[in-house]
């Protein structure tokens, strides 16, 4: 079994992830690391899933589910975006500035 | 039993307010139907109470008839009953408000016809007598403070009867809110009261007052200190008094019934009803004598440079309810209670009177459209030739004030002087009461005659034109005149001293109601060649009055209005009323009125509560919200970052 391995690139996934999201500031770019932090858990979920039964891989097919949907309306929002602004830099987005 | 029936007699008035108000808003036009209900309520009122009274004569009972209508405030150990009292007293007063009101409605048929609010002020007159009965009839402070508001309320609205004038507006308001300062006093008195004895009833304070109130002590003293306060603003005394001549705005009628038969008397009436209180407390009813003799004589020196008619009676009711308290004060309640009727009876007579006199001078202004004052007496002059019903009648009138035998005012007036120079023999001090009351006397003598030479003697000054249009009023006018004519010449009889082979009917009568304060205080009134005296002194003095005013006014020739030059000297502060009002002004309202502005709106109002509480509240929410503000930047980078360190900190401490 190769569970620690694979929780392990689990997390360096995810934190690749969130360190994208933190630090990138294209909405294309922060939208794809989104994906590997959902991915990252999809991974670590398959890989208990050896341990717990096979609730672990009905949650992946919710996880792909839920992110193809996200996937949808995100690019959606981002092309509105750039139809209006010309931009997708996130720097320039700050419409709800209190 | 008549006596349970009495709640009719207030009741028939009420339904008169109410179809009358209802008319007023459907059909103001309906004036036969207004005529009608409003004369005949009150007339059926007058019926019951004459069936009250005769029942009470046949079986005097020596304790009051209570009629309890229903329970109104149970607070606790406070239980107030929606009651009427029904005695000796409350039936005089009875008699006097409904009769005297029926003849003054009836008199107000001819006077209002023309008036546009016809309906409107039938209604208002239905409505005092009304609160009038309830102030009369009430059986216990709380009832009888309905009516002593309700005909405050009754008075403001009828002298502003033609609010359009802003001057009638006002003096309608001064009414009011002078009267306020009275009814504080009336308060004041009525929880001390309830304090001291636990007991609002009429009934309950003669029982237990002599019990549980020392006589002399600073509780008597300071409740009927209040009461009297209270009686100074109803009834027009010194230093309340300055309301009533302004109140001469409304319609004549309204003068004659609230502002000299009935509504200012009800000081007096309150003086009688708590006799206890006052018996118990010889230093208020001291100053309540003293006030009283005191505006007798302070009034009547104004009202001898009046020119408006009216404005001369208005001074003169005044003065004369100083009489009435000289005696309520002396402690001669019977004799205060006799000049409160025949003074019902002349001074009605006379407003009544003046408002023929008025009206007709209207007329004949209005028919040549000239814009003279038709209340000023200069203008007038020689309307004995005109209007000989109404000078004959007023003549009557005059004599009776002026206190000439055998009219009604010298036998309640001589009583009370006399009861006051009798008082003198143990209280010198009332003795000066006494002699400012003679002075009065005198002086009210030379007024009214001074009134009747400008009125009716000498030669007319209205105008060429207008003398065609002069003439005696309608009978329904006249006829309310005469009866109360009557009254006043005849009225003595009600008190007819023994000396006169009278058996002082009215004193006998109310005994029942002023025997609690008769057990303290009982006042020996003289006998012999001292009462000769005094009653040749009181009749030598109005003679002298009348002789004097009416040759002082007839000795030259008096300009109209218009030409007339302005006084000179005291004559001028007399005419200008020794400048109370302006004193007043300067004294009380404008400081109230500064503070009001400058400390209480500005500084109060604006400063600590718009300023500090309700804007500050604004503001520091305001401050509250920027400041969380400053977290939404709009940058996602930043909202993650919080998002993270919050779930971090959460897994931290979910799992530890």
């Amino acid at each position: 079994m190769l569970l620690g391995p694979a929780l392990g690139l689990s997390a360096v996934l995810f934190s690749l992830g969130v360190a994208g999201v933190l630090l990138r500031r294209n909405a294309i770019v922060l939208f794809m690391c989104i994906e590997l932090m959902l991915n990252a858990v999809n991974l670590s979920f398959v890989a208990l899933a050896q341990l717990h039964g096979a609730s672990g891989y009905v949650m992946v097919f919710f996880v792909m589910t839920v992110a193809a949907a996200e996937a949808a309306v995100g690019l959606a929002i981002i092309i509105g975006i750039f139809r209006h602004k010309q931009t997708v830099d996130l720097g320039n987005i700050n419409l709800l500035r209190g | 039993m008549m006596a349970s029936m009495i709640w009719l007699a207030v009741a028939l008035p009420l339904l008169g307010f109410l179809i009358n108000g209802g008319l007023a808003l459907r059909r103001p036009q309906a004036k036969d139907a207004v005529s009608v209900v409003g004369v005949g309520v009150l007339v059926a009122s007058f019926v019951v109470s004459a069936a009250v009274f005769l029942e009470l004569r046949a079986h005097p009972p020596h304790q009051p008839i209570v009629v309890n209508l229903w329970r109104w405030l149970p607070v606790g150990s406070l239980q107030i009953d929606m009651g009427f009292q029904v005695d000796q007293l409350s039936a005089v007063m009875l008699l006097v408000v409904t009769g005297v009101g029926s003849l003054i409605h009836l008199f107000s048929v001819g006077y209002m016809k023309a008036d546009p609010g016809y309906a409107r002020y039938f209604a208002y007159l239905n409505l005092f007598v009304v609160f009038m009965l309830v102030l009369v009839l009430g059986s216990s402070f709380p009832v009888m403070f309905i009516g002593w508001e309700g005909v405050g309320l009754c008075s403001y609205l009828l002298i502003g009867f033609w609010f359009s004038e802003k001057a009638n507006a006002d003096a309608g308001k001064k009414a009011f809110i002078v009267n306020r300062i009275g009814d504080f006093g009336f308060l004041v008195a009525m929880f001390l009261l309830w304090y001291s004895l636990g007991t609002l009833t009429f009934t309950g304070m003669v029982t237990k007052a002599p019990a549980l109130l020392p006589a002399g002590g600073a509780a008597v003293t300071a409740i009927t200190l209040f009461l009297f306060l209270g009686c100074t603003g109803k009834s027009a005394q010194i230093p309340l008094y300055t309301w009533l001549p302004d109140a001469m705005a409304g319609p004549t009628p309204v003068s004659a019934l609230i502002h000299a038969a009935t509504m200012v008397t009800a000081g007096v009436y309150l003086v009688i009803r708590t006799n206890v209180l006052f018996a118990l407390a010889p230093f208020s009813s001291t100053i309540v004598a003293g006030i009283g003799a005191l505006t007798a004589l302070f009034a009547a020196t104004i009202g001898l440079k009046q020119y408006d008619i009216k404005r001369v009676l208005a001074y003169s009711t005044v003065s004369q309810l100083g009489y009435m308290f000289l005696g309520v004060g002396t402690g001669a309640y019977a004799s205060g209670l006799f000049h409160l009727a025949t003074h019902a009876f002349f001074k009605a007579l006379l407003f009544l009177g003046a408002g023929s006199v008025i009206h007709s001078m209207h007329h004949a202004y209005h028919a040549t459209h000239a814009h003279a004052d038709a209340q000023d007496m200069r203008n007038m002059g020689g309307l004995k030739q005109y209007m000989p019903i109404t000078f004959w009648l007023m003549l009557i009138a005059t004599l009776a004030i002026a206190g000439i035998p055998p009219f009604s005012g010298f036998f309640s007036k001589d009583e009370i002087l006399a009861a006051a120079f009798a008082r003198g023999e143990t209280a010198p001090i009332f003795l000066l009461f006494y002699a400012m009351g003679v002075l009065a006397a005198l002086l009210t003598a030379f007024y009214m005659a001074r009134l009747m030479a400008m009125t009716f003697l000498g030669s007319n000054r209205t105008g060429e034109r207008e003398r065609a249009h002069l003439h005696d009023a309608p009978w329904v006018m006249t006829g309310p005149l005469v009866v109360l004519g009557i009254l006043s010449a005849v009225g003595g009889v009600l008190n007819l001293p023994p000396f006169l082979g009278g058996g002082a009917a009215l004193e006998h009568w109310i005994e029942p109601v002023t025997a609690p304060a008769a057990a303290f205080f009982r006042l020996q009134m003289p006998h012999g060649n001292t009462e000769l005296f005094l009653v040749g002194a009181a009749v030598l003095v109005g003679l002298v009055g009348l002789i004097a005013g009416w040759k002082a006014t007839l000795r030259r020739p008096i300009p109209t209005a218009a030409d007339a030059p302005a006084d000179a000297g005291f004559a001028r502060v007399l005419y200008r009323k020794y400048y109370i009002d302006e004193i007043y002004d300067a004294v009380i309202v404008r400081p109230l009125v500064w503070l009001s502005r400058f400390v209480l709106w500005k500084g109060v109002d604006q400063g600590v509560v718009d300023g500090a509480a309700v804007n500050g509240t604004a503001k520091l929410s305001r401050g509250l919200g920027w400041l969380g503000s400053r977290l939404q930047t709009g940058q996602v980078g930043v909202y993650v970052v919080l998002f993270l360190v919050g779930a971090l900190w959460i897994l931290h401490s979910v799992v530890r």
